[in-house]
């Protein structure tokens, strides 16, 4: 790595882990940090039942096994409890799957490395330690959210270890019972396997094995004995999916229960002035209409009569805090390039002002608009309040906050809120927010005693959605000699993460750590760089939309990239190997530029682009190629490389990453969200239209497994796509397109 | 009263007649494949076969509807040996699934239409279908396999 200068208080969860060098070895092993004392499942548990740490329970019926990540169509239900059951040698079918309630015990490690304020590709010892300190940090939190593509970070190690420690516990139950020798037994499909081959099952040794002190010292088998992990394995939740079977958030019903449809100020965050709703009163199906903090809300008999009646209802609404339109977003955005709006300089090299003297001069500025998140279930759950308290069944990536939100909405303590989490029909960042949730318990509150099942209609969803940021880069370089000398790149941005932080209860005054991804982690051999980022003030709420930061820098970034190479007059993928500084990722880009054939430019009105970008540590490369056709650009294929380290689950590893490249191609040629009045304009997906099927392209993917640690994908493949594609239009037409959406500047088919 | 026979069944509603078949079948008869996306034939989630046709169940009034035969994905015949499910669960189609049972329905009536579709084919039937995973590759891959299944078994 090149040499560099970072600040090491510069944590965005606040800078009290850092203090004092703390040592590593306390922080290894999370199952034995999850003693029996706090393990949230001993409360729950039935007679004659064992649990060894908090994703294991055994029953004489039953084995179940905890997902502590929110399943979000990312496939974690499967893959989490997979690296349990590979390692209890137990085989799909034999257990059951369940998300797990909120509890300190499932505190997030995965997060310690992108909240470490250090570079991924940078290992070095202050860095792990670093890293290490954060990790205390979140333990002492004790923070359970999914997110950042944290998932198989986090779980990788510790669930095959919770494994582990349960299968050595059953067989030590099973050896004492049988009086033989431990290592005379071994496990297989949920049995335990005497010396002459007699079977005992795990179901039948739940009471002894809770008899007993777990094995803790259990160590997870090397990678070359696995069964089913790194191998493709079928999802588990595939077929129920595919036969309808499976019940999502929006699917769940209860006896007794009433619908709820809500229509709240679409100035988002400002309060209800007055409604008229005489006409709603006598729609059919009314039961109740309710007014709540920041709206209304009808409570029918279907959901259908509570959106038809909510709709009927005038409101006037306080006007927004942000600005009404959208142009002037923009004008706070270019405003915003100055000292007292410095976010932080997150990466400085050299002598910046001296190289942008040198050689050629190119600058360029780069815009990026807010994006809806809207996945296809739209924002719902089921609440019921009663004497006791609250509880709620609602598809979540943070528990926790649920409970803290929900329960603040209607003076309860935390505690006294059940939360359930459920399968959700996709989330990219918006069931971290809790549009839903206080407004829920607000109506559950007011229906004591009754279910209530709160729907929001897809245009409700559409005008409550807080939006990606936004963000403008003014980006300057110089070339000189076939050589890149010189790099200032610059942007200007609502803060993401920090919204959310601060939404969540958790406000932070530390620079956006988000708004530095794919600005500072750039791994080109350039002497002279500096990455700044400046937080725009009073704009819209904005939050993370998956790859957050790196969606917009990454972009930004890698278009500029682009521009310094061809002002240099070099070849766009030898130079980004060349220029390359990090072994494991020019072998990322040596593998894209394999699999595509790259060998310098197309003609015939055909053209490739490729970018790279590192993002939640996970390096990606993609080669996208065009054609320049009579009805406009068509996008052809798209290779994509992505070093995770370890490629646990093959099959949804390679869905992933063509799914992250329909997101980040779709969004950056089809979408924008702007607002007028204060309310987005857009209400439905023929307004906010992504990718369908006509433009997907052909996707060919491969995993490399060279980083020393295993990697998250659910992000990664998204940031590298739009920049590949705006390369690609440029090599096939000349036209360089610096903003998003695409569709604004050239036509696709 | 509003009778209407889902997968076979004949069931009787009180809701009135403007009411759109999706939340007839979701929320009066517990019938959950049909999702509801968008409300407006934008997403295509909510896809049933009405007499034998893949229809938007969102924009289809229930009212105008008694008397005529709606199949949901629940109402398939053999659905366990289906081809198209079948191929969608060999090339693991789902992220979230949540477009999915929608997919399927209007997949299981190109096929019926055009037994060996080709790739425009499935984009002029399939692209009123929205998966916001970013799951065509595998739909493409999985209607070319049951187009392939479906004539093998004739």
């Amino acid at each position: 790595m090149a040499p560099q200068t970072y600040s090491r208080r510069a944590f965005v969860f606040g800078s009290a882990a850092v203090a004092g060098g703390i040592a590593f070895g306390l922080y290894g092993d999370p199952v034995q940090a999850a003693t029996a004392s706090d393990n949230p499942l001993t409360a729950g548990l039935g007679p004659n039942s064992a649990t060894f740490n908090p994703w294991v329970e055994i029953s004489p019926a039953k084995i179940t096994l905890i997902a502590q990540h929110a399943d979000i169509g990312q496939g974690v239900g499967s893959v989490q409890v997979i690296l349990i059951a590979e390692e209890m040698d137990l085989d799909p079918g034999q257990f059951e799957i369940r998300f797990a309630g909120p509890s300190p015990a499932y505190f997030n490690t995965g997060f310690a490395d992108e909240f470490a304020p250090f570079v991924a590709a940078d290992q070095s010892p202050a860095a792990e330690e670093a890293r290490a300190a954060t990790l205390e940090y979140l333990r002492k939190t004790g923070l359970q959210m999914t997110g950042g593509s944290s998932t198989i970070p986090d779980t990788y190690q510790k669930l095959r270890v919770a494994g582990a420690v349960a299968r050595e516990t059953l067989k030590a139950a099973a050896a004492k019972r049988a009086g033989v020798a431990v290592a005379d037994l071994r496990t297989q499909s949920g049995n335990v396997i005497l010396p002459d081959g007699k079977k005992i099952a795990y179901l039948d040794l739940a009471a002894d094995a809770a008899q007993i002190a777990p094995v803790l010292d259990a160590k997870p088998r090397d990678p070359s004995q696995w069964r089913m992990l790194g191998k493709p394995m079928t999802r588990l939740d595939v077929r129920s999916k595919v036969m309808g079977e499976l019940k999502f958030g929006i699917d769940m019903r209860m006896d007794g229960m009433l619908y709820a449809s809500v229509k709240l100020n679409p100035n988002k965050g400002q309060p209800l002035k007055s409604y008229d709703a005489s006409k709603a009163h006598t729609m059919p199906g009314v039961k109740k209409i309710l007014e709540i903090k920041n709206g209304v809300a009808v409570v029918a008999t279907n959901s259908w009569y509570a959106m038809e009646a909510v709709a009927a209802i005038d409101c006037e609404w306080a006007p927004s805090a942000y600005p009404a339109e959208q142009a002037d977003h923009w004008k706070v955005l270019e405003a915003s390039f100055k000292p007292e709006f410095l976010g932080k300089e997150w990466r400085k090299i050299g002598d910046v002002e001296a190289g942008l003297k040198a050689g050629t001069r190119v600058e360029a500025e780069y815009r990026a608009p807010y994006l809806a998140h809207q996945p296809l279930e739209p924002l719902n759950g089921m609440g019921l309040v009663t004497d006791k308290g609250m509880e709620i069944w609602v598809g979540h990536q943070s528990p926790q906050f649920v409970q803290n939100i929900a329960a603040a909405a209607i003076g309860l303590k935390p505690e006294q809120v059940t939360f359930h989490n459920q399968w959700t029909g996709g989330s990219f960042g918006h069931r971290l927010e809790y549009e839903n949730v206080r407004v829920l318990a607000e109506i559950a509150n007011q229906m004591r005693g009754t279910p209530i099942k709160l729907v929001f209609s897809r245009e409700e969803d559409f005008l409550q959605d807080i939006p990606r940021q936004i963000a403008i880069a003014r980006h300057k370089g110089s070339v000189d000699n076939g050589k890149i000398v010189a790099v200032d790149l610059q942007l200007a941005s609502t803060p993401p993460l920090k919204g959310l932080l601060e939404r969540s209860g958790i406000p932070s005054k530390d620079p956006d750590g988000q708004l530095a991804a794919g600005l500072w982690n750039v791994y080109y051999d350039i002497p002279n760089f500096r990455g700044t980022s400046y937080e725009a003030q009073g704009l819209s709420p904005s939050t993370t939309w998956r790859s957050v930061g790196a969606s917009t820098a990454g972009f930004f970034t890698e278009s500029f990239i682009d521009e310094l190479i061809h002002a240099a007059g070099l070849d766009p993928m030898k130079a980004r190997i060349a220029m390359c500084n990090v072994p494991t990722y020019r072998k990322v880009l040596e593998t894209v530029a394999e699999m595509s054939d790259w060998k310098g430019p197309l003609g015939n009105g055909r053209g490739r682009g490729v970018a790279f970008v590192e993002a939640f540590g996970t390096p990606t490369a993609e080669v996208v190629e065009v054609t320049k056709t009579d009805q406009g650009i068509r996008i052809d294929k798209v290779w994509v490389a992505v070093d995770v380290g370890k490629v646990v689950d093959p099959v949804n590893f390679e869905n992933q990453v063509q799914g992250g490249v329909v997101w980040g191609l779709g969004h950056a040629i089809n979408c924008e969200l702007t607002y007028a009045k204060g309310a987005v304009q857009q209400t439905n997906y023929n307004h906010h239209e992504a990718m369908r099927i006509y433009q997907c392209p052909v996707i060919e993917v491969r995993g490399l497994e060279n980083d020393p640690k295993v990697r998250g994908v659910g992000e990664p493949p998204v940031p590298p796509a739009a920049p590949a594609l705006a390369n690609a239009i440029f090599a096939a037409t000349g036209q360089r397109i610096r903003e998003m959406p695409f569709n604004k500047f050239i036509d696709f088919v | 009263m509003i009778e209407l026979t889902v997968n076979g069944t004949k069931h009787q509603v009180d809701v009135v007649p403007e009411m759109p078949l999706l939340w007839v079948l979701r929320d009066e008869l517990g019938i959950t494949s049909p999702k509801y996306g968008c409300g407006v034939a934008q997403c295509g989630a909510c896809t049933v076969q009405i007499d034998g046709m893949a229809v938007r169940s969102c924009q289809a009034h229930i009212g105008e509807i008694a008397g005529k035969s709606v199949v949901t994905l629940e109402g398939l015949e053999k659905r366990d040996q289906h081809p198209v499910l079948q191929a969608w669960i060999e090339h693991q189609v789902p992220q979230c699934g949540y477009c999915q049972t929608g997919q399927i329905m209007q997949a299981i009536s190109l096929l019926d239409l055009i037994a060996q579709p080709t790739d425009e084919d499935i984009n002029e039937v399939m692209s009123g279908n929205l998966c916001r995973c970013g799951t065509y590759p595998r739909i493409r891959a999985a209607i070319h396999a049951a187009a392939a299944k479906k004539m093998a078994e004739k």
